[in-house]
């Protein structure tokens, strides 16, 4: 949104443009052209929902002890390549998986990092005067906005294959999402019914 | 024992459920809760052009930005050898076409709500020229995400007051040992009145803030605002007003012309 005044953003090499940042098509689908005010509102209303909601998600994974099952380890670099073929089917194998697989370990503690770098790139663009130190380190002024800028591409990226995993794995997925408790209600459940069928005689 | 090993089976399973349901209860408040409050808040009054809890954010922004404020926390200089030549024009809102240069001279007003005559001062850009001089070299940023190294002349503000006894309720020059004398704004505007803007009293004392009245070494373009323009580096280029022709004190936030349309009072950096 705050980027619409002017296309800074392109991949490309010399005069030659593959894609600008934004064509006009995105403007007009989200209708979003000459709302630069708005969108640095919006943007500086929301970035402290953003830091809020980041925090307390972190502190309550290491308070809880979730973050031992999110960070990845040794094993997941290569885990996480065999969980990419098996997701695309070019392998039947699926890999080891506890909570999570390797990949979404991977993906899932990168995102914390991202987070935590647009928090970073974002204050020194915001304030590139009173935080000039950070700006510095970040490479400068113009170098911390592309960084801010790849990573919100990065979101994007992560959301919609976030949003096609859900879909394609299916309700008891998106159940498990919310209830934080899949593997034992598909797997106990025939265990439990097992169970049920060999006691009654017992009784 | 057998029994016993059923019951613990039939509690969890119960649990499941019970904890299904109120975590899908839980879920299905915050997707409703989400979704409401975007439409409250879009169904909010617009304060000065912003959304009005918008504008409390942004409001509060600002008094968290003080906190880290300071006059020394400069912006970076360049050699002059890096100055862009080809120096981007980007508004000319109160530069309109019927401004005599030859009769222009700077109005600046010591006190507010004073039409007295001795409250009045005119300035003229020689009178200007005679102050002391400061180059500077800078990495000029816009609002709407482009910057450019561009190369500026003319007299700190801070000079300038201090030459002229302005921005005290005193009518002393202005000491930093004694902030309380100062006004807390300034307010600047176009000979037209069409374009303005307010900047608080510690920006202005920053001492890369200028009157600059030079560009690459020459004498302002037209374009970018002849005979004397701001340069608040400090600030997005909104507030580094091209062509002024009044300079006054407030305590209040003066009118600004961007923060009407609804961007942040400040637009610091």
């Amino acid at each position: 949104m705050i980027y619409w005044a002017n296309d800074i953003y392109r991949v490309g090499w010399g005069d030659k443009t593959l894609v600008k940042f934004f064509p006009d098509w995105f403007y007009s689908v989200f209708n979003l052209d000459s709302h630069l005010a708005n969108g640095m509102a919006f943007h500086f209303f929301f970035m402290w929902f953003f830091f809020l909601n980041g925090t307390v998600y972190v502190l309550y994974t290491i308070i809880s002890g979730e973050w031992r099952l999110l960070v990845p380890n040794r094993r997941s670099f290569k885990e996480a390549w065999q969980v990419l073929l098996h997701d695309l089917h070019i392998r039947k194998y699926e890999p080891p998986s506890d909570k999570y697989n390797a990949a979404q370990k991977i993906a899932y503690t990168s995102i914390i990092i991202m987070g935590f770098g647009s928090l970073l790139t974002g204050l020194s663009i915001y304030k590139p005067v009173q935080f000039g130190w950070l700006c510095t380190i970040l490479g400068g002024y113009e170098w911390a906005r592309i960084e801010h800028f790849v990573l919100t591409i990065g979101y994007v990226i992560f959301f919609l294959i976030h949003i096609i995993q859900v879909i394609i794995h299916g309700w008891n997925n998106f159940q498990a999402m919310v209830t934080g408790f899949e593997l034992k209600k598909v797997k106990s459940v025939p265990i439990a019914e097992n169970k049920t069928t060999e006691e009654i005689p017992a009784k | 024992m057998k029994k016993k090993e059923l019951k613990e089976v039939e509690t969890t399973s119960r649990n499941i459920k019970k904890r299904t349901i109120i975590s899908f209860s839980v879920f299905f408040v915050l997707l409703v809760a989400g979704f409401w409050g975007w439409k409250w808040l879009n169904r909010q009054e617009e304060s000065d052009g912003a959304l009005k809890p918008l504008r409390t954010v942004l409001n509060a922004n600002e008094k968290v930005n003080d906190i880290f404020f300071s006059k020394n926390h400069l912006v970076k200089e360049y050699p002059k050898s890096k100055a862009e030549k080809d120096v981007r024009v980007n508004g000319d809102i109160g530069m309109g076409d019927n401004f005599d240069a030859t009769k222009w001279k700077l109005n600046v007003a010591r006190h507010p709500e004073s039409n007295s005559p001795d409250s009045m001062l005119l300035i003229s850009l020689d009178e200007i020229m005679k102050l002391p001089y400061k180059d500077m070299t800078f990495n000029f940023k816009c609002i709407e995400g482009w910057s450019q190294i561009t190369n500026w002349g003319g007299v700190k503000f801070s000079d300038f007051l201090t030459h002229y006894h302005l921005g005290t309720h005193s009518g002393k020059a202005p000491d930093p040992n004694h902030p309380e004398d100062m006004y807390k704004y300034v307010g600047l505007m176009t000979p037209d009145s069409a374009y303005y803007v307010g900047i608080d009293m510690k920006s202005i004392m920053h001492p890369q803030t200028i009157l600059a009245y030079n560009m690459n070494d020459s004498i302002l373009p037209d374009n970018q605002g002849y005979p004397l323009r701001l340069i608040i580096p400090i600030k997005y280029g909104i507030k580094s007003i091209k062509r002024i022709g009044y300079i006054y004190f407030s305590d209040t936030r003066p009118k600004d012309y961007w923060f009407e349309q609804g961007y942040d009072y400040d637009a610091a950096l």
